[in-house]
C-alpha cells in the first residue's frame, strides 16, 4: 500500500471541517493519483471505497464540496456593493450552484451515500474587481474538474446529470469572463483538471 | 429543484443503439470486484499498455465501415443494429479476461456507435465552423464583436480537424463536410441565429455524453461540450439572453431533435 503522507505531504495540509471518513479516503485515493496519474485512481477509488458505496458517491461529493464553495462564494459576495447588474449576475449563479448542492447531496443520500458536511470557507472579498477575479478562478476550475472526473463516472445516468451541470459552470465561467474583459472561451478544448489539482486550487479557501 | 433524477436518460436513449455500454459497465464492476485494479476500465489499460491499445485500435477497425456511411443522414442509422456481425475482431478483448465472442461483439458495438457519435458531432462542427465563415464573409459585423464570432469560428474549424483525426485513428471514416445555406441578411438576425446553433451545439454534446463508451473519446467530448457553452453563454449575452436559460440544470437534445432542427441549413 502507498503511504499517503508520502506521496503527497501538501494534502496533509487540507482541514476540511466536518469531513466524513469516504471523504478522508477520497483524499488518500486522490494522493495516490498524485504519484501515479489519474489513469490509476479511478480503480483505486472504486476499490477502497467498496465499504463506503462506490467510486460514484466519491466523486459526488467532490464536485458537492466545489458547489459548497462556490455557492457560499455568490452568498457571500452579495455583502459587496455591486453593480446592479453583477449583483443580478451573483444572486442568479448563486441560486444556481445552490441547486446544484441540494441535488448533489439528494443524489448522494438516494444512492445511500452520506453528503460531505459544508466546509467552512473565506475568500479574499474585497470589492468589485476581487469578486470578478475570484469568480473566474472558481467557475473554470469547476469546469475543470467536472470535465477531469466525467470519465470516471460509472452511471450513465450521474454522468448525464454532472453534464448538464458542468454546461452550466461553463455558462457562467464565460458570463464572467464577459465581464472581466477576458476571452469567454479562452481554448477550442477547455482543460480537464486532476482532482489534487482542483484541490490545489480551492485549498486557499478552506478554512482550517 | 429536487433530485439528479434520471430525467436525463431521455437524452441518452436512442432506439437501435445495444446495451452494450451496461454490458461493459458490469464486466468492469466485476473485475474491480475481483480486486484486480489493473483490469479496470479500458482507459487504465490503454494508458499503460501499448500492445493493448494497438489491438483495441485494430478491432475497432474491423467493424467500423458500415458506420461511416451514415454521413449527415446519421438518424437513419438510429436502427442500424446488426447484431455487430460487420466483421470479425481481429484480437482478443483489451483485457484479455473475457475472451469470447459475447465480449467481441459487445465492444465491437461499443466502438461502432463511438464512431456514430464522433460523425454526427463532426457534422455539426463542419455547420458550425461554415456559419462562422459566412458569417465573417458577410461582413455584418466589426470590431469586437466580429473579433469574437471569429474566434468562436476558428474554435469548431480545430473541433473539426480534432473529431476528424480521431475517426481516422480509430479506423472510422469522417463524414463529409455538408453544403450549408444561412439566412445572413440582418446582423440581429444573424447573431440569434448564433446564439441558437451554440445552444443547440451545447445540447448535442450533453445528450451524448452518457452514451459515449471510451472514456478517452469521452473526455475529448467533454472538452468541447463546455467550449461549446462557454460560446452560447456569451452569444446568449450578445443577444440579450440568459447564460443559462434553463437555470441550474442543461438539457440534453437528442441526435433525432438535433438532427431536424439543423436541416434547413443543409443545402440539398
Amino acid at each position: 500500500m502507498i503511504d499517503v503522507k508520502h506521496a503527497a505531504p501538501d494534502l496533509a495540509a487540507i482541514q476540511i471541517e466536518g469531513m466524513s471518513r469516504s471523504a478522508f479516503m477520497m483524499r488518500s485515493a486522490l494522493a495516490v493519483g498524485a504519484v501515479y496519474g489519474t489513469t490509476m485512481v479511478s480503480p483505486f477509488v472504486r476499490q477502497a471505497l467498496a465499504q463506503s458505496g462506490g467510486g460514484d458517491i466519491e466523486i459526488l461529493n467532490f464536485a458537492l464540496t466545489l458547489e459548497y464553495l462556490e455557492a457560499d462564494f455568490y452568498e457571500k459576495s452579495m455583502r459587496l456593493s455591486l453593480d446592479s447588474e453583477l449583483l443580478d449576475i451573483a444572486t442568479e449563479f448563486g441560486s444556481n450552484e445552490a441547486e446544484h448542492v441540494e441535488a448533489l447531496a439528494g443524489t448522494i443520500t438516494d444512492l445511500g451515500g452520506t453528503p460531505v458536511e459544508k466546509p467552512t470557507f473565506m475568500f479574499p472579498l474585497k470589492n468589485q474587481a476581487s469578486f470578478l477575479k475570484l469568480a473566474q478562478t472558481l467557475e473554470d476550475t469547476g469546469v475543470g474538474a467536472y470535465n477531469g472526473a466525467g470519465p470516471m463516472i460509472e452511471s450513465k445516468e450521474i454522468l448525464a446529470a454532472a453534464g448538464s451541470i458542468v454546461q452550466i459552470e461553463a455558462r457562467h465561467a464565460a458570463a464572467i469572463r464577459l465581464k472581466n474583459k477576458a476571452e469567454p472561451a479562452p481554448a477550442a478544448f477547455d482543460e480537464a483538471l486532476e482532482m489534487q489539482a482542483v484541490l490545489d486550487a480551492v485549498k486557499p479557501f478552506i478554512k482550517a | 429543484m429536487g433530485r439528479i433524477t434520471p430525467v436525463h436518460n431521455a437524452g441518452v436513449t436512442f432506439p437501435g443503439v445495444p446495451s452494450a455500454r451496461a454490458a461493459a459497465r458490469q464486466k468492469e464492476e466485476a473485475m474491480t470486484e475481483s480486486g484486480e485494479p489493473q483490469a479496470g476500465p479500458a482507459l487504465d489499460e490503454l494508458a499503460r499498455d501499448p500492445a493493448s491499445r494497438k489491438r483495441f485500435l485494430k478491432m475497432m477497425g474491423g467493424g467500423v465501415a458500415a458506420t461511416s456511411a451514415c454521413g449527415i443522414l446519421l438518424a437513419a442509422c438510429g436502427g442500424d443494429d446488426d447484431g455487430g456481425t460487420t466483421g470479425q475482431a481481429g484480437g482478443s478483448t483489451s483485457t484479455g479476461s473475457m475472451s469470447g465472442d459475447d465480449t467481441t461483439t459487445m465492444e465491437m458495438e461499443a466502438a461502432e456507435g463511438d464512431l456514430e457519435i464522433l460523425n454526427y458531432a463532426l457534422t455539426l462542427e463542419y455547420l458550425e465552423a461554415d456559419f462562422y465563415r459566412k458569417v465573417a464573409d458577410a461582413g455584418l459585423f466589426k470590431g469586437a464583436q466580429l473579433s469574437l464570432l471569429s474566434t468562436f469560428g476558428e474554435h469548431e474549424q480545430q473541433h473539426v480537424e480534432t473529431l476528424t483525426g480521431t475517426i481516422e485513428s480509430l479506423g472510422g471514416t469522417p463524414a463529409t463536410a455538408p453544403e450549408t445555406t444561412f439566412p445572413l441578411d440582418d446582423a440581429k438576425a444573424v447573431a440569434e441565429l448564433a446564439a441558437t446553433v451554440e445552444n443547440l451545439g451545447a445540447a448535442a454534446y450533453l445528450g451524448q455524453a452518457g452514451r459515449i463508451q471510451s472514456p478517452e473519446i469521452l473526455a475529448a467530448a467533454l472538452s468541447i461540450h463546455t467550449v461549446e457553452a462557454r460560446h452560447a453563454s456569451a452569444l446568449n449575452a450578445l443577444v440579450g439572453a440568459p447564460y443559462t436559460p434553463e437555470g441550474a440544470f442543461a438539457a440534453p437534445a437528442t441526435m433525432e431533435d438535433v438532427l431536424a432542427k439543423v436541416k434547413p441549413f443543409i443545402a440539398a
